[in-house]
């Protein structure tokens, strides 16, 4: 391998000089790599940090926030749901297969690592016009590379979302979740404190894949990004299987002290993080550690990012045992190195010492930037945008457009190469729902999950975007009838030495905080990936949302399909007409602005407070949140997963029809119910304080939307099915 | 009735097969690791299903050379039931206990859904509580499940009725359209000559209680059971 020099390690000039200040003299190439990973953005957020302190992390139901390898929040009876999303952008641009499928390992990773069964994997993925072949190609392997993954541990894929715009063409992105059910007396914390217990690697052999990953996620892409193809690491799902299976028994047989997966910057991130909670220090020998290579040189060894491994650091006494489990699933643990008391990091090869820094050096001592954010030109233009001088569009042409829209159309191409129902716990799959719901096998308790974000919304107002993505999550959980709990996110902007691109940060996490803040669902894991641009363009703001919500009956869950002829169909909350940032502007208009609807905070909680108690008192039998497409899709999507059409009787004036059936203005939920409880449900709708409008009734084989004197859209209920339905299969085909 | 669920590893269905016998079925279950060679005191086998051995061959053609595989093909021999779902039927194919190959599917993608199957015959130890013809709703999950013989298997296939489950559309037709994978015939579950061994890779586990969508499922194991209690009346 070819040296590199601190600069093409990702390191800045001042940056290795203050290294040098810390060493007291010029670190050698080991040292200099160790930084230059712990000190990449992946690793080390120095451009984050400071903005992500406005989150709020704590609440009654918080277990643990942010600082483990993921939160973990209280779902009653001792138990407990840990949960995080992760990015893996970057390795998916160049190959999408092995980028996607590691991501999932990743965090899958993180969750067994707290102790916790990983029950459910969800994600968000962006990419590019679906009219580029290598769209589509990047499409097709990131799909089958999440599939190829979780299928083999048996984790069910419940849920996620694909959104698809030109500014991801060369910079897909690939966020991860992964949820996991653990007993609150066996979460496992990596913190380690006594001095001389040994230090385990178990799992995969080591090899040259991925070193350098974290630095060169932490950069943008080029045309030279390909020849980064030996940063990618590669997946082995079924090694990462017996991983799990294993590690499980050790910590059922409380067997560990600490334990800690090997990710992003490998066998250095997680020993120096293992360490540097107690201010310990540690000395690894990196001769002890199996290789898949002859030759690989210190360096080597500790930026190797290859998968499936695990450092394990035992209770006292309990090394044999540890050794017959892993024996059992025929995994190799070796002891590679032991805590020691001195706060350093020394690394060996045999006897030579090849490397020695300060444990704290390397994490707390990790830079930190706080950057000026300038807002941008077009945020102020085009807000600006006169929805007034829009052309007419026949809205039945765009209630067709929009179903075909890949970013509306059914994902059923997707999740059907997912396995959502192994485990047997998927009560609400994938495509029926709001969010997925899981039962809790034991309990009569459920879980939904989801995850949300608008980012065309959060690129035109960061501040109202960021709000927005996490009321949606809420609402979606709802929908389900379950409460939300909390958020884990993934924030996944472009170069923050941008002012402009550091400003959309800002805003969208000020407009996150304020939000979780408001609805009481705190934010308690989260990753951060920048430099996502190609070609020196930012991708979309988009600040993803991972939220688990609890229902104690989940009998009380509900679907978006509606269920009876005759049943009433109703608008809970306000009839909006903003047009801003929506579907319809950009499928029919071609039109990217208008000012982004502002989510009141006080009426969408009243407003997840009555789904609560409409769902819990059993009242209504379909709810579908108003989003993508607005009303007139959310309707048309309650009727095809049904299979029943309606008819509908639209409010306002008309000439506000086009407004009022596509406005995406959020907090507003669209419900089917028994005539006969109409009355009550009005009531209940009028002591939280917010508006209930009669649309129709379900009933028939056809979409009718109208007013008393004109006829907007008279669809065909197979028609819109068959459009929804089919088109990302045909052009996937 | 005690039934052993046989872990390799890889098995990821074994814990739902488990929690379907003793919690739904209420019947004895007990794991049976690969690296055991007997088993000794069960009434029935279950093979899960999974990717046993990462299935980095060819599915199930590793797992067919655990330790655990003669004392399964000894109890298969001296008639003990033994049903292999999913992975579980890949394994029972490669190793001979039942005939043809399983292909990729003919979209060469994994396809995870909800089928209709067709019940062919209602007289074996697994299909006892179903009425032939039925139309059963039950999920599906593989990449290889494209059942594959030659002609001469398929039509002793046939002759010898042990084509149990087809896939087929809500009426029961067994069209090419609702044939998810482009297996032979629709072929959605066999068994063997002697009708103690049955392959399918639908899973029934999936589906045998009715937070997951329905109970369609669960009835294979009660006709195992039912089975079971005629023998040991007898």
């Amino acid at each position: 391998m070819k040296e590199l020099t601190y600069r093409q390690m990702g390191l800045l000039d001042e940056e290795y000089q203050q290294i040098k200040t810390i060493l007291g003299r010029e670190p050698n190439y080991l040292e200099t790599g160790m930084f230059a990973v712990m000190w990449s953005e992946h690793c080390g957020y120095k451009n984050s940090r400071p903005l992500l302190k406005n989150f709020p992390t704590e609440g009654p139901q918080v277990i643990q926030g942010p600082g483990e390898n993921a939160g973990v929040v209280d779902i009653g009876d001792n138990q407990a749901l840990v949960f995080k999303i992760e990015s893996h952008n970057h390795p998916c641009a160049i190959e999408p297969y092995q980028g996607a499928a590691t991501g999932v390992g990743g965090i899958v990773r993180d969750i067994f690592t707290m102790g916790a069964r990983p029950i459910a994997l969800l994600n968000s993925l962006r990419f590019g016009d679906l009219q580029d072949p290598r769209v589509r190609q990047l499409f097709r392997g990131v799909v089958a590379g999440i599939a190829g993954y979780g299928n083999c541990l048996g984790i069910p894929t419940v849920g996620g979302e694909v959104y698809f715009h030109s500014s991801y063409q060369e910079n897909p992105l690939v966020n991860a979740m992964c949820v996991g059910l653990v007993n609150q007396d066996e979460i496992a914390l990596a913190v380690v404190e006594e001095v001389g217990s040994p230090i385990m690697l178990v799992g995969a052999k080591t090899g040259r894949d991925g070193i350098h990953g974290a630095t060169f996620a932490s950069e943008e892409l080029s045309e030279s990004s390909a020849e980064k193809r030996p940063s990618v690491q590669v997946g082995d799902p079924f090694m990462e299987k017996l991983l799990i299976e294993a590690c499980l028994e050790l910590i059922q047989e409380d067997l560990v002290a600490g334990m800690q997966d090997l990710g992003a910057a490998g066998l250095t991130s997680s020993i120096a993080e293992t360490a540097s909670k107690k201010g310990l220090g540690v000395m690894v020998d990196v001769s002890k550690v199996p290789r898949r290579e002859e030759g690989m040189t210190p360096y080597e060894i500790m930026l190797s990012e290859s998968q499936e491994r695990m450092l394990i650091v035992p209770r006292s006494g309990k090394e044999d045992r540890i050794a017959e489990i892993f024996d059992k699933w025929g995994l190799d643990a070796v002891v590679i190195g032991k805590v020691t008391g001195d706060g350093l990091f020394k690394v060996y090869e045999g006897e030579v010492l090849v490397g020695e820094v300060p444990v704290a050096a390397l994490t707390e001592g990790c830079p930190v930037y706080v950057r000026q954010g300038i807002e941008p030109p077009y945020y102020k233009e085009l807000q600006a945008y006169d929805i007034n001088t829009l052309p007419g569009y026949d809205p039945q042409e765009a209630l067709l457009k929009l179903l075909a829209s890949p970013n509306i159309a059914s994902k059923k191409w997707v999740y059907r190469q997912y396995d959502y129902q192994v485990m047997t716990n998927t009560a609400i799959v994938p495509g029926d729902g709001d969010a997925a719901v899981l039962r809790i096998k034991d309990t009569i308790k459920g879980v939904a999950l989801t995850t949300d974000c608008n980012s065309r919304m959060v690129y035109l107002d960061p501040y109202r975007g960021g709000k927005l993505a996490v009321c949606e999550a809420a609402r979606n959980l709802a929908c389900c009838g379950a409460r939300p709990l909390a958020l884990t996110n993934c924030l996944n902007f472009g170069n923050p030495e941008k002012p402009y691109i550091y400003w959309q940060m800002q805003n969208a996490i000020r407009g996150m905080a304020d939000a979780a803040r408001a609805l009481n669902t705190p934010v308690v894991s989260g990753n951060v990936s920048l430099y996502n641009e190609s070609k020196s363009v930012g991708v979309l703001p988009t600040p993803v949302v991972g939220m688990v919500g609890l229902l104690q009956d989940i009998s009380q869950r509900c679907t978006m399909s509606f269920k009876d002829e005759g049943d009433i169909i109703v608008l809970l909350g306000r009839v909006r007409t903003e047009l801003g940032g929506s579907e319809y502007l950009a499928v029919c208009h071609g039109i990217e602005a208008g000012e982004v609807p502002d989510p009141d905070l006080q009426e969408e909680i009243q407003l997840i407070e009555l789904l609560l108690e409409l769902c819990r008192r059993r009242l209504i039998k379909s709810a579908h949140d108003i989003s993508e497409g607005g009303l007139a899709v959310t309707l048309a999507e309650s009727a095809i997963k049904g299979r029943l059409g309606f008819t509908v009787d639209l409010p306002g004036t008309s000439d506000q029809a086009a407004q009022i059936l596509f406005s995406e203005a959020p907090t507003r939920v669209a419900v089917s119910l028994a005539a006969k409880n109409l009355d009550t449900v009005k009531s209940i709708v009028s002591q939280y304080q917010l508006p209930l409008t009669v649309l129709g009734r379900v009933g028939g084989r056809r979409l009718v939307i109208g007013r008393s004197d004109h006829m907007l859209i008279d669809l065909d209920l197979e028609q819109a099915a068959h459009t929804w339905g089919e088109v990302l299969a045909c052009i996937m085909k | 009735m005690k039934f052993g669920v046989v872990v390799f590893p890889g098995s990821n269905c074994d814990a739902d097969c488990y929690h379907v016998i003793k919690h739904v079925a209420q019947q004895n279950v007990e794991y049976i690791w690969h690296k055991q060679d007997d088993v000794k005191g069960f009434d029935a086998l279950i093979l899960p299903g999974g990717f046993s051995y990462g299935d980095y061959l060819r599915t199930g053609a590793i797992a067919r050379f655990s330790p655990i595989m003669p004392a399964v093909i000894e109890f298969a021999q001296r008639g003990g039931p033994v049903i292999g779902i999913c992975n579980g039927f890949q394994i029972l194919l490669e190793a001979g206990l039942l005939p043809g190959a399983m292909l990729r599917n003919r979209s060469l993608t994994f396809i995870c859904d909800t089928v209709n199957l067709r019940v062919n015959r209602a007289d074996t130890m697994f299909t006892n509580q179903y009425v032939k013809d039925q139309v059963l709703q039950i999920p599906i999950a593989h990449g290889e499940g494209n059942y594959y013989c030659d002609g001469e298997t398929l039509k002793r296939l046939q002759d010898k009725q042990q084509i149990i489950f087809t896939y087929c559309d809500t009426e029961g037709r067994e069209t090419a359209e609702v044939n998810p994978n482009g297996s032979v015939a629709n072929i959605a579950g066999i068994i063997n000559e002697r009708g103690n061994v049955l392959g399918m890779m639908p899973h029934p586990e999936r589906r045998s209680e009715p937070i997951l969508g329905g109970s369609d499922g669960l009835d294979i194991f009660l006709s195992m059971i039912e089975w079971r209690q005629g023998v040991s009346m007898r």
